[in-house]
């Protein structure tokens, strides 16, 4: 890399080749698989490739760059390293490289982005030639050796044999000469059909330390003459900082600092992060507010009610022409949605721990892409590349907030102003609460139009409301249009609208309000499959057709969809008589490359009080390289989705979050939580996300049972604003 | 400056009495096994025993618990040897991203310690930590796996 070029430049270089949407980023694929000259680990191991380190006691060394917050990545991908790499899977250990050292080494790890579900299905292939070269030169180091050919050799469990003479030897006895051999130039990979561990629920790597309390997260670092910090940032964002009375916490116990954060923020500078926070709480700050604190929930949906009604949009997908069939249908049908804010809350609150020097800015920081953590460092410290690096810690939770950075760069710009010393920068959960990058607002209007015989002619979608591309990433808008908008509603591609309507469209009314939006498990979906599926279950019964049936007859050109939808029907009895008092409710939607249904058995009481007794979920991933692990973000998904659906919605009041902890914002618990049984159905040929696809389809499940129990529709979230709550 | 007796070992503590306990466990006493979450007591991922009690170490202060026998998750196993709930969740693979499991596993603790074979109510009742990852339906099939054993 030019080492000279400005941060500014590197940052663009970074945001461009490692968030693009969806992209599948082809970056990286000229991967040196190992050469004669040998890099060896720290412990002094060699590399057989950037993807393998093999210690002389056999001990494997898998180099994971995709993050791990929960979804079980770090395993999943060290499986499709292993699984051709032949070694024993009971030696494997992983590590993460650092993002500095993917940048001093062209790229060699590729995108380290873990979000939108890709972190295998964009780089099972690389990472399985990994291992697959990495056992070709294995093999070839030991049939150098027996001076024999290398076609007469084989590798299982970390040995390698020579059938003809019955010599063995191990993986960790030829390291050393492998590392030094050029890599083959022709890797083929498996046959999906010879598996045998790539496929396999095998336990996760990473919970021996979990259950113990020695995972080091973020939050737990600990350097030498490391102090804390408490940051609070302006309430309402796009205000600034005015002022601050430091002399008010003058001679406050453990204080060392009080500095300005950028043009936003304050922060104390302490011994404990306790008597941080304590200063913190006592400092009397003056906050210039500006505009946006005009702003209010109720401003915000009447701005939005607006752009239901007409106006420019954005198209997403159409056929036909669905406002000249609806003028002419025999029937319509009308409904209104929404879907509010949504705030991450991840359990462990934002933090980072930096130190800077001169001619150094090194960060330890849970985050979704370490890439982008590295280009903050660099932003905010202005230092080049060669001197900034990012050590990845484990996540105490992600879904998407740790994508983003703000918080590696208040670390750095606090560090900077006391140089040579570590500052650990711990938010509070009021300060994570209020300081979000929410799941979008919107509302939506769905109309559709029958013909005299109900048969669905025209199917007309408008959602108005929050693009996050428009505000993360606008360099990824085209021709203004924000496409993740249109997640599971489009006409092709790896999140398809399931339905075939002769006149169809779906369009959007970008509204941008000042709150900035975020990627939020899921994304998009969460609030498109309650718009569509609910509407669906409405187009049912308004021509008195069976739920199950009516979507059936739209969707026999989308038999992917049609295939999770069964299985879940089938399982969960649809078409004959629940238990009493049972209700029930399907849903299905495709995104993130993977097609997944649900349907779902509640009971109601009092009118008010939910009970979801059993959700069945189906996902159809292409490929399920952990079934186990798919099992567990199927489940985890929907305590994730229905918590949103039941007590999330972030509010605004004079420009702020009024939201400030698990209080006002409540999280679901085990009493609420359903037996969900999971159908695993992988068909191949194609690789679909795990960790966020599903989370759409409780919701829409739910509130299909809860018309069947009730008779009536809910048609905003959350549900606690119509006092409706989990029994 | 306090004394605490945390996982059988003295602590001479440079904390004001009023000191949440959880801080003083995480940053005097310099165990980071038990998890900061809200510091308003909802989220359980602090949870503690506080002479064998469930206790959410945020919501009571140093002073509260002096002379009194803290146990964290690094003072839940014997020696070498898990606790049953451990063991248990590295069976049936329990944590996700982990984080709350500290909290988790102290609450499951407890609550088995004083009912051996919990219903599915006992554990509703008892277990009221928040986990945004949901790893509910592994919490419930490990404890009933313990209490069955």
């Amino acid at each position: 890399m030019n080492k000279h070029v400005s941060p500014k430049l590197n940052r663009r270089a970074f945001v461009i080749g490692s968030t693009a949407l969806g992209a599948g980023l082809a970056i990286g694929l000229d991967i040196p698989f190992g050469g004669p000259a040998v890099v060896r680990a720290a412990d002094g191991s060699p590399e057989i490739n950037a993807w393998v380190v093999i210690k002389p006691d056999d001990t494997v060394v898998i180099r994971v760059a995709r993050s791990e917050m929960g979804q079980g990545s770090l395993t999943g991908l060290a499986q499709l390293v292993a699984e051709e790499l032949e070694c024993d899977w009971t030696k494997v250990t992983t590590e993460f490289p650092s993002p500095g050292q993917n940048v001093a080494r062209k790229r060699v790890w590729g995108d380290y982005s873990t979000g939108g579900s890709r972190g295998i299905r964009t780089s099972h292939d690389y990472v399985r030639k990994g291992g697959a070269t990495a056992r070709m030169m294995l093999i070839q180091a030991a049939a150098n050796e027996w001076k024999v050919p290398a076609s007469e050799c084989s590798a299982a469990n970390s040995v390698i044999t020579h059938a003809p003479s019955g010599k063995t030897t191990t993986y960790g006895k030829v390291a050393e000469a492998a590392a030094k051999l050029a890599p083959p130039a022709d890797v083929k990979l498996k046959d999906p059909k010879d598996w045998r561990l790539v496929g396999k629920g095998v336990k996760r790597l990473d919970t021996p330390d979990k259950v113990t309390g020695t995972t080091v997260y973020g939050i737990d670092v600990k350097l030498p003459g490391m102090l804390n910090a408490a940051i609070k940032d302006c309430p309402v964002t796009g205000g600034k900082l005015k002022s601050y009375d430091e002399a008010k916490i003058a001679g406050m116990k453990g204080v060392k600092k009080v500095v300005k954060v950028g043009d936003t923020a304050v922060a104390v500078v302490a011994d404990t992060f306790w008597h941080a926070k304590t200063a913190l709480d006592a400092l009397p700050i003056v906050w210039d507010e500006g505009e946006n604190a005009k702003v209010s929930s109720a401003s915000i949906a009447k701005w939005l009610a607006e752009g239901l009604e007409g106006g420019p949009a954005y198209v997403g997908n159409s056929n036909g022409d669905a406002k000249a069939a609806l003028a002419g249908a025999a029937k319509t049908v009308e409904a209104v949605y929404n879907y509010p804010y949504q705030n991450h809350a991840t359990m462990e609150p934002m933090n980072a721990t930096a130190l800077y020097t001169a001619d150094k800015c090194e960060v330890w920081c849970g985050t979704q892409n370490g890439e982008a953590a590295f280009a903050a460092a660099l932003e905010a410290s202005e230092l080049p590349a060669e001197k900034c690096d990012v050590n990845k810690m484990l996540l105490g939770g992600g879904f998407g907030r740790r994508g983003q950075t703000d918080y590696v760069r208040q670390a750095v710009l606090i560090a900077k102003q006391m140089p040579g010393t570590p500052i650990k920068l711990l938010w509070t959960r009021e300060e994570d609460m209020t300081h979000g990058r929410y799941h979008p607002i919107t509302q939506c209007k769905l109309t559709a139009g029958f013909d005299a015989d109900n048969n669905l002619t025209a199917f007309h979608m408008r959602i108005s409301g929050q693009s996050i591309l428009a505000s993360l990433r606008p360099d990824a808008l085209v021709k203004g249009m924000d496409p993740a908008t249109f997640a599971g509603l489009n006409a092709k591609g790896d999140a398809p609208f399931g339905y075939s309507v002769p006149n169809l469209l779906i369009e959007h009314s970008m509204r941008n309000p000042h709150i900035i939006p975020g990627f939020w498990r899921g994304v998009n979906v969460n609030q498109n499959a309650i718009y569509v599926e609910c509407f669906m279950d409405e187009l049912a019964h308004a021509v008195g057709q069976d739920p199950l049936e009516f979507r059936r007859k739209l969707m026999k050109e989308h038999p992917k969809h049609l295939a999770v939808l069964e299985a879940v029907a089938e399982k969960i009895g649809w078409g004959t008589a629940p238990p009493q008092g049972i209700y029930r409710g399907l849903s299905h939607f495709a995104s993130y490359g993977s097609y997944v249904a649900a349907a779902a058995e509640i009971s109601v009481t009092d009118g008010n009080k939910i009970k979801v007794h059993r959700i069945v979920a189906a996902t159809d991933p292409g490929y399920a390289v952990n079934p186990a692990q798919i099992e567990r973000q199927i489940a985890g998904s929907f305590v994730y989705g229905l918590s949103g659906l039941f007590y999330g919605g972030i509010t605004v009041k004079d420009g702020a979050v009024e939201q400030t902890n698990f209080d006002t914002y409540d999280s679901m618990r085990i009493a609420a939580m359903p037996k969900v049984e999971s159908i695993v159905m992988p068909s191949g040929g194609f690789w679909g996300g795990v960790g966020e696809p599903t989370i759409g389809v409780a919701g829409p499940a739910v509130l299909n049972a809860y018309f069947a129990a009730t008779g009536k529709r809910i048609r905003s979230v959350p549900l606690r604003d119509q006092n409706i709550t989990f029994a | 400056m306090a004394n605490l007796t945390i996982n059988g070992k003295s602590f001479t503590l440079d904390v004001e009495p009023d000191t949440p306990l959880l801080w003083a466990i995480r940053e005097n006493a310099g165990l980071t096994g038990t998890k900061y979450g809200c510091g308003i007591a909802q989220c359980g991922a602090c949870t503690v025993h506080i002479d064998g009690i469930a206790t959410r170490s945020c919501g009571i202060s140093v002073a509260e618990a002096e002379g009194k026998k803290i146990t964290t998750i690094e003072g839940l196993a014997s020696g070498n040897t898990l606790h049953k709930v451990q063991e248990a969740w590295i069976a049936q693979d329990v944590p996700q991203c982990g984080y709350c499991q500290s909290g988790m596993i102290m609450a499951v603790a407890a609550l088995l310690a004083e009912k051996p074979k919990p219903t599915d109510t006992d554990i509703d009742e008892a277990i009221t930590n928040i986990c945004r990852c949901g790893t509910f339906q592994q919490v419930r099939e490990a404890i009933h796996t313990i209490a069955s054993a």
